[in-house]
């Protein structure tokens, strides 16, 4: 069976220190999955490098059994969301239709299919009001959302998001892990770089901990135990401590 | 009708002036936009400087006043101008705002003493005007100039139109377009190219110094009137092209002075303008929306409501 993703031995360095080493990671089934780690861990620069957005020292990336060049179009991204200019003269529904840029090729222009397309994905984000506002104006929730739509509308299969939610307001979680449920119970894959870990247990089935190398990855749990996050955080939090035991806590329960 | 025909049969070089810097004005405004928003606006200028001593060699090299070799000479010189700083940036540590103002200043330095050594060469060089590129004049213009500049003009707007889509993902998201696989290096370089040629064929007009404010300042003066990118161009274009067309004007009417800051300052006139009187972020417009924000805040405070009530 060939594997959805498939890292092989990855690593990256920036200016010769290595920010990832030798990751190793293999997912057979859709996923809605977590990459959690310290800061400067290589969160971010995992997706990148899968992506292909920064080079690789060494290793390999297959995605759907083939390289990454190949399977582009099957493949969603949602960047950081400090990573553009918002006060870039666009509206919501400009940048949402450029989710369907992929698909189109060069010079053609989007049409009324992907203007439909794109609306229908702005409405699932519960944005389809602001479709003619400038992206500026947005707060920075709505903003996030934006960049989900347009991720919607490049009907991938398998998505890669880059803390998808950092600060957002926790109505706006809700309804952005809502729509990442509905995704992966479609068959899609999800792989999202999260910083809260106490939501990690009840909204993602899949966790990969990374500190630079790979501390551990699996079904969140069997994953997500005090031991493994201290082995990834250093055990400097008591915070971690107490979302690893409510996990195990709460299979002890089941 | 007939006396219509009578003028332009007598004004015919005027004329042609005329449409030639108008129209230069129009594609380096379009291009500009697009290259602010990549934020790329002084690449124009250090390539504008440093074309300088690609022009003074290739007139030394010729010894004879060839628009296209110098012109030719200054797109060299320009790129390699923009290579160097590239590569500073690349493979230093300085950092790319000191690259870009040792590059400017040392080839333009370097440009100025060649300009020097030719005027004091005697005999040709000295009545080679070329301290024209400096600021420019319009007045020296042929009809083949115009030709050339008509052509580039509108290889260029074809250009923008075709690609606007990809040039546009580029400037606002470019990691958005390299996960779709875009080649966003080489559509950088044919943005930085068109620039290049924008800037390049401007020189003998606007000169050395102040071609790149045809690059900057429409597409400053237009985002003052609008949030939509499509708008945004088109109107860049025609302030591009509005500055030419008064510059020009007026520079034909003031011959003893230099072209280049003439048209400059009427494209700042135009800026200006936008900067108070935009309807979406002039300063004017800004004022009034901030009143009616805080009357608004006193009426619902009068009112006794809670903060909740929408004020958006």
């Amino acid at each position: 069976m060939t594997a959805l993703l498939d890292i092989h031995d990855v690593t990256v360095a920036y200016h010769r220190r290595p920010v990832l080493w030798d990751v190793d990671l293999t997912m057979h089934e859709p996923q809605l999955a977590a990459i959690c780690g310290p800061n400067g861990a290589g969160k971010s620069t995992l997706i990148k490098a899968v992506l292909g957005l920064v080079p690789m020292a060494s290793g390999r990336v297959q995605v759907f059994g083939q390289p990454v060049s190949a399977v582009r179009k099957r493949i969603g991204y949602v960047p950081q969301r400090e990573s553009v200019d918002w006060d870039f003269p666009v509206s919501v529904l400009d940048v949402v239709l450029m989710g369907t840029y992929g698909q189109l090729g060069w010079i053609r222009r989007p049409g009324k299919t992907e203007r439909q397309q794109a609306r229908r994905c702005l409405e699932k984000v519960g944005l389809a009001d602001y479709e003619r506002q400038q992206i500026g104006q947005l707060s920075g929730g709505q903003q996030q959302r934006v960049f989900l739509a347009r991720a919607l509308a490049q009907q991938a299969d398998i998505y890669f998001m880059d803390e998808p939610m950092a600060g957002v307001d926790a109505a706006t979680e809700r309804m952005i892990f809502e729509v990442l449920r509905e995704l992966r119970d479609s068959g899609k894959t999800i792989i999202a770089v999260h910083h809260d870990l106490r939501t990690v247990p009840q909204c993602f089935d899949y966790v990969v901990l990374l500190n630079v190398r790979l501390v551990a990855a699996g079904p969140t749990d069997d994953v997500f135990t005090p031991d493994n996050l201290r082995k990834t955080y250093g055990g400097r939090l008591a915070i971690l401590d107490a979302a690893g035991e409510a996990v195990e806590a709460e299979s002890r329960a089941l | 009708m007939n006396a219509l025909l009578q003028f332009a049969r007598e004004n015919y070089n005027t004329l042609v002036v005329l449409a030639g810097v108008s129209l230069l004005g129009a594609a380096s405004g379009i291009i500009g936009a697009f290259a602010v928003l990549r934020k790329r606006a002084l690449t124009g200028d250090a390539l504008s400087h440093a074309a300088l001593p690609g022009i003074c060699i290739a007139f030394l090299i010729l010894r004879e006043r060839n628009l296209i070799a110098m012109l030719a000479g200054a797109l060299v010189s320009g790129v390699l101008g923009i290579a160097i700083i590239s590569a500073l940036g690349r493979w230093t540590r300085v950092r790319s705002d000191a690259a870009i103002g040792t590059v400017l200043t040392v080839f333009f330095g370097l440009g100025v003493v060649l300009l020097l050594m030719i005027q004091n060469m005697g005999g040709v060089g000295s009545k080679a005007g070329l301290d024209s590129f400096i600021l420019g004049k319009t007045a020296g213009m042929t009809r083949g100039d115009v030709y050339v500049i008509l052509t580039a003009s509108l290889v260029c707007l074809a250009l923008i139109v075709l690609l606007y889509k990809e040039f546009q993902l580029v400037a606002f998201d470019n990691e958005f377009a390299r996960s779709l696989g875009w080649p966003v290096f080489r559509i950088d370089l044919l943005l930085m190219s068109l620039v290049a040629a924008a800037v390049v064929i401007g020189l003998p007009n606007v000169g050395v110094v102040l071609v790149s404010a045809l690059l900057i300042m429409p597409g400053a003066a237009a985002r003052f009137w609008t949030n939509r990118l499509s708008t945004l161009l088109v109107m860049s274009g025609i302030f591009g092209f509005f500055t030419g067309l008064i510059g020009t004007m007026l520079s034909a009417t003031l011959e003893q002075l230099p072209a280049g800051p003439i048209i400059v300052l009427t494209g700042t006139t135009i800026f200006v303008v936008s900067l108070l009187f935009g309807i979406r972020r002039g300063v004017i417009a800004r004022l009034i929306e901030h009143l009616r924000f805080q009357r608004q805040l006193n009426e619902l405070r009068l009112a006794g409501s809670s903060p909740e009530v929408d004020l958006l």
